[in-house]
């Protein structure tokens, strides 16, 4: 049994935010899931994907990946308003493909507790932009809560639902990193009871958001907007802990960077701190009496300064002579975190303890000795090591082919999951990525203004996510380029989930299976081939007659991610080898496929036998037929 | 007791965060608060994979730079990548066996000699713990086991408030069965060469 359906409480774990998230759903009697995965939030979905086929007799809760998060968003929606709990998981840049529902969902409200995740990623750890989701409370009007910790996650993702069923209201969740792939100990309370089924009850004037409606629901939302700015004033979740004169308001995992900084200063009779948990609507009443009770306060949160402007506002309105200080105006770190980390409190990365300690410090004029940083002059420079594309990568196949038919004058649009490693040598096709779906929209745009010859590259999973309504537009539009659309047959960047384009008999769901081809045809496409990359003299052949059709091509390259081949299709190929007689050293395999098996000695590239797992790719590129499988042992 | 931060690093597939995730589960066992923090995502493809365990008072789940008490290394160039997060009283435990990154297998860039790497961090640290961590795995009869290996190699050289009787229950029960003898055998390999360091 997995700790995580313990129907009693009492006990300690050592959990990760993402299951203490899970775990607090399952304590609120959650009934109902969707989400679409994406890092820092997929161990959410991941964990109760896992729980639901591990334990299909003890887990009473509807889960499934929808195929983006606006129809994650749409699908929890109709859930909520039928009346079940529900939760709904996406990371921070999920919410913009939800924001549509999201917007006008504020308004139609909830029948039962309803709780969106919004995993945030200060520092661009696994994602395109770090924005700041705390905004999306404000733009959509809905209350949000911010764990400091997975503890902390558990306890108000519990209680999120409760609030949502008494304001009628979706809340929102909000993590960064931080939080979500943190663990400690995590008390469990008793698991909820789960309400299964209802029965939707129709009410058009509440639900059918035509214009005559949606005038009186604004005006419900703002009402609710109100009742819940006075249940933030007595929230538990905002808290004020420690007494003196100097003041710190601050949210998240920076409020344990704060709590540390303070005792590592010494200066807990000196300070007080404010900790805003339920961070929209902020308690104004007791933010302002927070202000009036010191002389200077300082503001910690991590990207864009909300608070910091909130506590201003409140401030100016009331009268209050405070000082407050925190990133405003606002300096600008002169190098990406990846180079130096700022050492001031900036509206870019996520903040760390001695960073926020030394901002407390300077603020309150506090002295700290802390360690000294080392001068690392003459260090021996450690060779640079950026993820790769696994040994055996179809992906890989797939670039050599279209960069040997296309050459380095083609614009290849990209999109995200593994294969936008492309963007690195030796392969180098990737020129333009905003998005999720971007690669085939883009593609239009870019050769209708060049007239230039464009391949775009999107993965299966990305393809159902949004590339469907792009390839529409460019057939109906006659938009004029090729889309390569990498089938490896699952979710291989997040972490192999499925997606209406695997097979899932393989895995063993039973969930329907919608092929590619069949629905890239029904889209209009007239010219689409499937290829099988690691063959690559019938690609190339393919490709090239893709590119030379007029109009929109699609090249489906199908083959399955080796990782999950691993897992699901285990095969027994030989790995390769290099004749060291045959071989001349030409690199062509170096130069132009730069697999992580591959090595050079003594002027010869080498396979680690432990690596290749036979691909051939390799082989069908030496000019010399100097790549061999290993024979088998006689 | 006062704050122990460890930071472990390692490269994609060789069990760091499995290592981190088990001591933080010991220390759990043994009463001592604790806050382990890993990074998930694109970092695991063939990259360089971070985790932190914070032992004793502190809440904040990651470690600053010149503030880890103990670093722990998979990889001799790695130890030398994580150096900032050292300062000079910082006890550094290095695995000594290359993992050549792909630019320095093709010969596109130059791989420190791993006793240069050892020596320099010699220089700017109080105690390094090097050795051929691998090995001891191998000699474990595990190759998988050098994160065993190595949080073993931790027990051995760092003070630590869990004792390791409670380290190695969590060994036994929380990882593969039939890996679980072979695990136990790397981390009292790793234990003792470095108690004998």
């Amino acid at each position: 049994m997995d700790v995580l359906l313990t129907p009693s409480g009492g006990k300690e774990h050592l959990l990760l935010g993402n299951e203490a998230i899970v775990r607090g759903a399952l304590e609120a009697g959650m009934a109902f899931a969707t989400c679409y995965p994406g890092t820092p939030s997929s161990e959410v979905p991941d964990t109760l994907y896992r729980l639901r086929k591990q334990f299909p007799n003890k887990v009473k809760y509807y889960f499934e990946y929808s195929t983006n998060e606006k129809v994650a968003l749409e699908c929890a929606a109709g859930a909520a308003a039928s009346g079940v709990r529900t939760l709904c998981t996406m990371k921070h840049v999920g919410v913009n493909v939800a924001a549509d529902p999201l917007m006008t969902l504020a308004y139609v409200g909830v029948r039962a507790g309803m709780v969106l995740l919004t995993a945030d990623d200060p520092s661009l750890f696994s994602s395109q932009n770090e924005q700041d989701n705390r905004y999306y409370a404000r733009l959509s009007g809905l209350p949000m809560l911010e764990p400091c910790g997975p503890a902390e996650a558990k306890e108000m993702t519990s209680h999120a639902f409760d609030l949502s069923e008494e304001l009628g209201t979706p809340v929102f969740i909000r993590t960064t990193t931080r939080v979500n792939h943190a663990r400690e100990a995590v008390k469990l309370a008793k698991l909820g009871k789960v309400k299964q089924k209802s029965k939707f009850v129709k009410a058009p004037m509440q639900f059918v958001t035509v214009p005559a409606v949606s005038r009186n629901l604004h005006l419900r939302l703002l009402n609710i907007h109100k009742q819940a700015a006075a249940l933030s004033e007595s929230s538990p979740w905002n808290k004020i802990s420690g007494r003196g004169k100097l003041g710190i308001i601050t949210n998240g995992v920076s409020y344990n960077y704060v709590a540390d900084a303070v005792a590592d200063l010494g200066a807990k009779s000196k300070i007080k701190i404010f900790k805003v948990g339920m961070s929209y609507p902020l308690p104004e009443k007791k933010l302002a009496n927070f202000l009036k009770s010191v002389d200077k306060v300082l503001v910690v949160e991590e990207l864009e300064p909300i608070m910091e402007e909130a506590a201003r506002a409140i401030a100016q309105e009331k009268g209050i002579k405070v000082q407050i200080v925190g990133k405003m105006p606002g300096q600008i770190p002169a190098k990406s975190v990846d180079v130096e980390i700022p050492k001031f409190l900036s509206r870019a990365f996520e903040y760390n303890p001695r960073l926020v300690r030394s901002a407390i410090a300077k603020a309150f004029g506090l002295k700290y000795k802390g360690t000294a940083e080392l001068k690392l002059t003459g260090m021996p420079a450690p060779p640079g090591r950026p993820p790769n594309l696994c040994p055996g990568c179809p992906h890989r196949a797939t670039y050599h082919a279209v960069k040997e038919v296309m050459g380095d004058e083609a614009i290849y649009p990209t999109d995200i999951g593994c294969y936008t490693l492309g963007l690195l040598p030796p392969i180098q096709a990737a020129d333009f990525l905003i998005c999720m779906g971007s690669s085939v929209s883009s593609a239009g745009g870019i050769s209708r203004a060049t007239g230039q010859k464009v391949v775009a590259f999107i993965g299966d999973s990305t393809f159902f996510h949004s590339g469907i309504t792009g390839l529409v537009n460019a057939v109906h539009n006659n938009h004029n380029f090729t889309l390569v659309i990498l089938d490896n047959g699952t979710t291989a960047m997040t972490g192999h989930q499925p997606h209406p384009g695997v097979n899932t008999d393989s895995i063993g769901d039973i969930t329907t299976h919608v092929p590619l081809e069949p629905l890239v045809r029904g889209l209009g496409v007239k010219h689409v081939t499937t290829i099988k990359p690691f063959k690559v003299r019938a690609s190339k052949k393919a490709i090239k007659e893709a590119v030379a059709h007029d109009g929109v091509s699609v090249i489906i390259s199908k083959e399955l991610c080796p990782l999950f081949a691993k897992r699901v299709a285990p095969t027994s190929k030989k790995p390769f080898y290099v004749n060291q007689d045959k071989c001349k050293g030409h690199m062509d395999c170096i130069k132009k496929v730069a697999c992580p098996a591959m090595f050079v000695e003594d002027g010869q590239a080498r396979i680690n036998p432990m690596q290749c797992i036979g691909c051939a790719l390799c082989a069908q590129i030496c000019p010399e037929n100097a790549i061999l499988p290993v024979k088998a042992k006689a | 007791m006062s704050t122990q931060r460890i930071v472990f690093v390692g490269v994609g597939g060789q069990g760091n965060l499995l290592a981190s995730n088990l001591l933080g589960q010991a220390a759990l066992a043994a009463g001592v608060q604790v806050v382990v923090s890993e990074i998930h995502g694109m970092a695991q493809r063939g990259g360089v994979v971070e985790s932190a365990v914070i032992l004793g008072e502190a809440t904040s789940p990651i470690v600053s730079n010149a503030e880890a008490d103990v670093l722990v290394s998979f990889e001799p160039v790695e130890a030398l990548r994580l150096l900032p997060k050292a300062n000079k009283e910082t006890l550094i435990i290095t695995n000594t066996r290359p993992m050549p990154p792909f630019t320095v297998a093709i010969g596109a860039a130059p791989y420190p000699p791993p006793e240069e790497s050892v020596a320099y961090l010699g220089k700017k640290v109080k105690k390094v713990v090097a050795f051929d961590g691998q090995a001891l795995a191998e000699e474990a009869k595990n190759p998988l086991s050098l994160n065993m290996v190595m949080l073993g190699a931790l027990f051995g050289a760092a003070e630590l408030p869990i004792d390791v009787k409670t380290m190695k229950k969590v060994i036994r029960s929380q990882t593969k069965k039939r890996f679980a003898a072979s695990n136990v055998k790397a981390f009292d390999l790793g234990f003792k060469a470095a108690a004998a360091a």
